[in-house]
């Protein structure tokens, strides 16, 4: 008989891995976001998921922030803010996408080989999750490190912090996932969205970072 | 354990909150900068009431011992002072219309909570709380970097938004492998991430998870405690926020960081069959002492010397800890509490001295002695102090360091002694053009404040001069808990 609550989650973690390395070759803004939106979707399917197997309702509240705030409200508001500013639709790569990809691979298989060895010892659900989740937490650093433009840099960050909700919600029974997934959201509510974006606005014409990069240190 | 003592411990973190929570609705910059001072005082009041009674039982969430302490009663005596010096400087910046009172406002209650964020992460017992403290602080941090919103400032603020982010979320995630670690010894729940339970049963946890639990740890933590080559943010936050954000993060911000991997060191020393987390430590404390003396030379800007000179100093000191042993542990913890006073003091000065003379170049500084005694020898005596020369406390700690590194590991030993000399050899260059010499640049009146600077010296000196039993006593005594 299979083991429904393993594979289902094992799946839904999968899932998200395959949505970060979608976001590493998107090449336009809208694009980034629409593909953000379901990488949000698929943890919070997947953070459900584990409150459903775990019997932790609790979970349920980080559930629902993910899919209300990170895959509506936060997708929605950068979208806004593109529209607002008129920030540059494209995306700027500081590495080609076929070198990027590459790296990613090896990156999901460092994780594999890291976390499926030194686990051994945990629970095998929790085993799984903790190795996907590193995974995404490395795709999303590569993600931050390979753009050039402001927005793709945060859509990075946020994917690498789904990547901790999903490491979080699968360590059985882990205190304080709630407060950290809340505690997240307000780091990237209040400064991504809220000071960041908008400050940058009021001095520059464009949120690429390349622009901000004209001051390099002390050279003036 | 009566009530009335656990009480104490939530003091140093209500004190800053509720200030936080008031100053963020007063209007008026001289009122609210001297309610700053006056919380700032209270929180100290509290965090010295704890010294002098015994510790609580430690509880799931909050723990006084004897190690915290030190770090408490140092963060809130240098907040207090900062307070003092940020009241003279905010209205200098106020004046030349730099700042406008609604930032102040902000300032103000960002500051407070900067200060809460920072007690809750030195008495948290539970590595979860301690996280979201360290993250709250980065937040608060990031966003006075960036207030006076000009292209430098924003930029330093965004470089060290993505940077403490990356840092902080890798610590994240070696916290949750911690969990994993300790969820088979000692079930689910909040019990498996209580700090004092960890320790206890540490030496039945899988030692592999451990090893790279401490990994993310120390590199997510470390990128805070600004470790080369994760410190690409500490210069230019230093350089472009106010003085007094500078102060706190040299002073304290870095040492709570540096707080936090030593509790996972301790974490890691109980289980015999995890790898020794010392090397690690050593090889990142030699990098940074290294890196940050080299990088001293070249710099144009008088706070990002002083912000390459910290690096330098928490290398320093994170190569003490790594080293391990009584002599070294009490040779760091004594260079932390130096280095933080000394360096908060320098930028005390300097604070007063890019407001005399309008910029932060150094090329357009000169002759200060002259022009400002009192302020020009204070930094003088600051600098002195920071480079390491005899009489003053870093010496003393930097000579206890070097001796016991010899005894040791003497190879190691010379690469310390040649950082340090290096540093020095950056820091007097610096010093004589900035000092010395022919008056250069522009004078503009300032209204400086003394006091808090030339505290921080004398209690350097003191500590150079002569220790007192009962703080060398305390000191050995953390420093055996250490490891």
């Amino acid at each position: 008989m299979p083991n429904l609550p393993f594979d289902t989650a094992h799946l839904l973690a999968g899932g998200l891995v395959l949505m970060s390395f979608t976001l590493l070759y998107q090449d336009r803004l809208y694009s980034l976001l629409n593909i953000y939106a379901l990488h949000a979707l698929v943890l919070a399917l997947s953070v459900a998921w584990q409150a459903n197997i775990q019997d932790a309702p609790h979970l349920y509240v980080t559930a629902g922030l993910a899919l209300g705030f990170k895959a509506i409200i936060i997708p929605l508001a950068l979208r806004r803010i593109i529209e607002r500013l008129g920030i540059h639709r494209e995306i700027e790569t500081v590495v080609g996408i076929g070198p990027t990809m590459l790296a990613g691979m090896a990156l999901v298989a460092l994780s594999m080989v890291v976390m499926l060895r030194v686990t051994s010892a945990a629970a095998p659900i929790a085993r799984e999750d903790l190795a996907f989740a590193l995974a995404v937490v490395l795709l999303g650093l590569l993600m931050m490190v390979t753009r050039r433009n402001a927005v793709s840099q945060v859509v990075g960050f946020m994917s690498l912090e789904n990547g901790l909700i999903l490491a979080a919600s699968g360590a059985k029974g882990m205190p304080l996932v709630v407060e950290i997934s809340v505690a997240f959201s307000v780091l990237i509510a209040f400064i991504v969205i809220g000071i960041f974006l908008f400050r940058i606005r009021e001095r520059f014409d464009t949120v690429d970072l390349a622009a901000l990069d004209q001051f390099r240190g002390e050279r003036r | 354990m009566s009530n009335l003592v656990f009480v104490r411990v939530e003091w140093v973190i209500l004190i800053p909150l509720g200030a936080a929570a008031v100053l963020a609705l007063l209007p008026g910059y001289r009122l609210t900068a001297r309610l700053n001072v006056a919380a700032a005082f209270l929180t100290l009041l509290a965090a010295l009431s704890l010294l002098f009674t015994p510790h609580p039982t430690a509880g799931t969430y909050l723990l006084v011992d004897d190690l915290n302490v030190v770090f408490i009663a140092l963060n809130t005596f240098i907040g207090f002072t900062t307070s003092v010096f940020s009241a003279s400087y905010v209205g200098h910046e106020i004046e030349i219309g730099r700042l406008t009172p609604t930032y102040l406002r902000f300032y103000h209650a960002m500051y407070q909570l900067l200060m809460c964020a920072m007690n809750v992460a030195l008495v948290a017992n539970n590595i979860g709380l301690m996280w979201v403290a360290i993250e709250c602080a980065t937040l608060t941090t990031i966003l006075m970097v960036g207030i006076y919103r000009t292209h430098e400032a924003l930029e330093a603020a965004w470089k060290y938004f993505i940077l403490g982010s990356v840092g902080i979320a890798l610590a994240l995630f070696g916290t949750i492998l911690v969990y994993v670690a300790a969820q088979p010894v000692i079930g689910e729940g909040v019990q498996a991430m209580v700090w004092t339970r960890l320790v206890n049963e540490a030496a039945r946890f899988d030692p592999a998870l451990l090893n790279v639990a401490f990994i993310f740890l120390l590199l997510g933590y470390g990128t805070k405690v600004g470790l080369a080559p994760l410190h690409a943010w500490l210069p230019d936050a230093h350089a472009e926020g106010p003085t007094p954000i500078s102060a706190v993060l040299s002073g304290l911000l870095l040492n709570v960081a540096l707080y936090a991997v030593l509790r996972f060191k301790m974490l890691m020393a109980a289980n015999l069959a995890a790898a020794a987390p010392g090397p690690l430590m050593v090889t990142l404390g030699l990098a940074s002492l290294i890196f940050g003396a080299f990088m001293l030379y070249r710099r144009r800007d008088i706070k990002r010397l002083f912000a390459y000179s910290s690096i330098e100093h928490m290398g320093i000191i994170t190569f003490a800890f790594g080293m391990g042993g009584p002599l070294a542990n009490f040779a760091g913890l004594l260079h932390m509490t130096m280095h933080s006073l000394t360096k908060s003091g320098i930028f005390f000065a300097v604070g007063h001295v890019a407001q005399a003379k309008g910029t932060q170049r150094i090329a357009d500084i000169g002759g200060l002695t002259e022009t400002h005694p009192w302020l020009g020898w204070s930094l003088v005596a600051g600098v002195v102090a920071i480079a390491g020369l005899p009489p003053l406390g870093i010496f003393m700690s930097e000579f206890l360091m070097v001796s016991s590194t010899f005894a040791r590991a003497p190879l190691l030993a010379v690469l310390l002694v040649f950082g340090l000399l290096v540093a020095f050899g950056a820091l007097v260059l610096r010093l004589n053009g900035i000092a010395f010499g022919e008056p250069r640049g522009q004078n503009h009146p300032v209204k400086a404040s003394y006091v808090p600077q030339f505290a921080h010296l004398a209690l350097v000196l003191a500590a150079g001069l002569y220790l007192p039993p009962q703080l060398v006593a305390w000191f050995q005594h953390v420093s055996r808990l250490l490891g």
